[in-house]
């Protein structure tokens, strides 16, 4: 049992909205590991790799997104999320 | 197959909506739903709905690739993740297990999702539930056995009604578009006039059948169905021409002048950037008209400072020191917006649109403003306020856009106050023009006519009301009377200054700038030269 955490605010003007949500998804589905999201500490936990779920939280600005990962790249995966998310959803550079 | 050489053409009434002739086959785009499904095997259910899943995937991943326009990609990108996602269809396919047919499981299953963003308290998430539907639709017609309706060029295309994304999507050349729902005010209409796509509303079209031969006339606001070889050798005629003046339009340079050398500015009314890429801007006089409402709808947010400012000056730099006008936010009326105008207005066009919602909504407005005066340093740009009515409304928006420019000095900020000029559109500013301290004035005769005549224009048994009659062009007469004495301009950026029909009149009444969609630009430019001077 291995699960990493990790939380990151969300300043992103819409919250998590179609645009945000499909970016957050599509690099979740980019790693191996089994990834969770939720807006408190303890849950309830959705699957950060659907859309359908991540859109149902509806989660506003300035919401605490939580994640949780298991798996080999879990470590890389929540790095890689939280700079989605704290970099306001911006592509890349 | 059909025995249509054997049926009388027939004329189905419809509302023009955007000017031209278009002649070829119709294309039925079909809203799912009709025919009740044979019920099969669970096992043969679930792969009729997986299958139409698929598909539809792959139809919106190709018509992704094609879409230039950033907003419609976002969109669609967002209708594919869905799709991907197997949540989406999972109860779907349980309701199959339990004894259900696909197409009923499939719409069971979607719109309880549907309804959960239309109960969503954020406005921007309700407005998903027309993502949604949109992909609902496009699966029950993959499961009904449509094959994805490619629209290729030169067809005539029938449907319910069509959301902007869409016709953005596709490809109008040489074809026309008839709806049976919307309104010439709806921004499918302004696109299509924009692009020059010949357009009816309010069509029965119940009853028209995908390949049969018919015409849209754009102009007299009817579709002729089986049209017989007399009414096809007359409208080829009319098509001939048509296609003489767009090429025309395509090649004339220069300036424009009338038929005794009067120098008349003509320009265009634009949306947004896209237009712009096929418009030589040495063959215009500029933008007599940016409408910003179209960067606000149908998006999942508000356009910031940051953007607006990069598409002002964009638009500027695309016009090399020809004025650019831009005008402010114009929502409200037949334009809501999601999360900015205000819903359960009584009488939406009587309503809080225009200035009275931006100066309601300063922090909406003031992030324009901001992005305007930042804009003006570099370019040729003009800023004109909607639906002024008092002067105490364009001196608020004066004062603003001062406190506005010092702020953003304060910033360190390189900005300036640009030339700011109102709308004429409502009849107590036409008819008290003399008191409005404007740098120039743009009459806006869509509305102007709508309340002079007091007649909607959206209504089709008040069209003849709804026309621009002689009170409306005297109201015109005067604001352009009164700007020549006062040394100002006076434009014309309406509908009505696209209508080859009325340039003379216009002309007669002094109208020596007219603004006009960029499909316009050929047949008005046409008329003005063929003008003489005013008939006695």
């Amino acid at each position: 049992m291995n699960k990493l955490r990790a939380s990151v605010l969300m300043r992103h003007e819409v919250g998590l909205h179609a645009r945000p949500s499909v970016k957050l998804t599509k690099l979740a589905k980019a790693f191996e590991s089994k990834i969770d999201l939720g807006l408190s500490p303890d849950g309830p936990w959705i699957d950060a790799k659907s859309i359908v779920k991540v859109m149902a939280t509806k989660a506003p600005k300035d919401s605490t997104i939580y994640f949780r990962a298991e798996g080999k790249d879990a470590q890389a995966a929540l790095e890689a999320l939280v700079t989605l998310v704290d970099g306001d959803f911006q592509d890349a550079p | 197959m059909h025995h249509k050489t054997h049926r009388p053409a027939r004329r189905i009434e419809g509302k023009a909506a955007s000017p031209g002739v278009a002649r070829g086959p119709l294309l039925r785009l079909l809203a799912a739903k009709s025919e009740r499904r044979e019920r099969r095997s669970a096992a043969a259910e679930q792969q009729a709905l997986a299958g139409a899943l698929e598909a539809s995937r792959l139809d919106l991943t190709a018509l992704a690739e094609k879409v230039a326009d950033e907003d419609a990609e976002a969109i669609l990108a967002f209708q594919i993740a869905l799709l991907e996602d197997e949540n989406l269809a999972a109860p779907a396919f349980a309701r199959i297990a339990d004894g259900e047919v696909a197409d009923r499981a499939w719409v069971g299953a979607i719109d309880a999702e549907i309804a959960t963003y239309d109960q969503a308290e954020d406005s921007y998430f309700r407005a998903r539930a027309s993502d949604l539907r949109d992909l609902r639709d496009r699966v029950l017609r993959r499961l009904a056995g449509e094959v994805d309706q490619a629209v290729l060029p030169g067809v005539i295309v029938a449907a319910e009604d069509m959301p902007p994304s869409v016709f953005l999507a596709t490809d109008w050349r040489d074809g026309g578009l008839v709806l049976h729902r919307g309104s010439p005010a709806s921004h499918v209409a302004i696109l299509a006039r924009s692009r020059g796509v010949p357009m009816l509303v309010g069509v029965d079209i119940d009853h028209l059948e995908s390949g049969t031969d018919a015409v849209l006339d754009g102009d007299a606001g009817a579709l002729f169905v089986d049209p017989d070889p007399e009414l096809k050798a007359d409208y080829d005629r009319r098509l001939a021409e048509q296609t003489r003046l767009r090429l025309e339009a395509a090649s004339f340079s220069g300036p424009v002048t009338t038929a005794s050398g009067e120098r008349v500015q003509l320009m265009i009314n634009v949306t947004g950037l896209a237009e712009l890429k096929e418009i030589d801007p040495a063959n215009v006089d500029g933008i007599g008209l940016m409408r910003t409402e179209f960067l606000f709808h149908g998006r999942d947010k508000l356009p910031g400072e940051e953007e607006q400012y990069r598409i002002y000056g964009k638009m500027a730099e695309w016009a090399a020191g020809k004025p650019v006008t831009i005008r402010t936010l114009d929502a409200g009326g037949d334009k809501p917006i999601a999360g900015l105008t205000e819903s359960g207005d009584l009488n939406p066009f009587l309503g809080v649109r225009g200035v009275r919602l931006s100066l309601r909504r300063l922090d909406v407005f003031r992030l324009q403003l901001r992005a305007l005066a930042r804009a003006a340093v570099a370019g040729n740009l003009k800023v004109m306020i909607p639906m002024v009515t008092v002067p105490e409304e364009l001196e608020r928006c004066r004062e603003l856009f001062a406190e506005i420019v010092d702020e953003l000095h304060g910033e360190g900020i390189d900005a300036k106050s640009p030339p700011l000029g109102m709308m004429v559109e409502v009849p107590a500013a036409a008819l008290a023009i003399e008191d409005f301290n404007a740098d120039f004035f743009s009459i806006g005769s869509n509305d102007l006519i709508q309340y002079v005549a007091a007649a909607s224009r959206d209504e089709p048994q008040l069209a003849e009301l709804a026309r621009p009659s002689r009170a409306v062009f005297r109201l015109i007469g005067r604001v352009v009377e009164h700007a020549g004495r006062s040394g100002r301009e006076a434009s014309l950026c309406g509908d009505l200054a696209g209508e080859p029909a009325q340039v003379a009149s216009l002309l007669d009444q002094g109208l020596r700038i007219f603004s006009v969609a960029p499909g316009a630009l050929g047949p008005v430019r046409a008329a003005i030269a063929r003008y003489s001077g005013k008939a006695e």
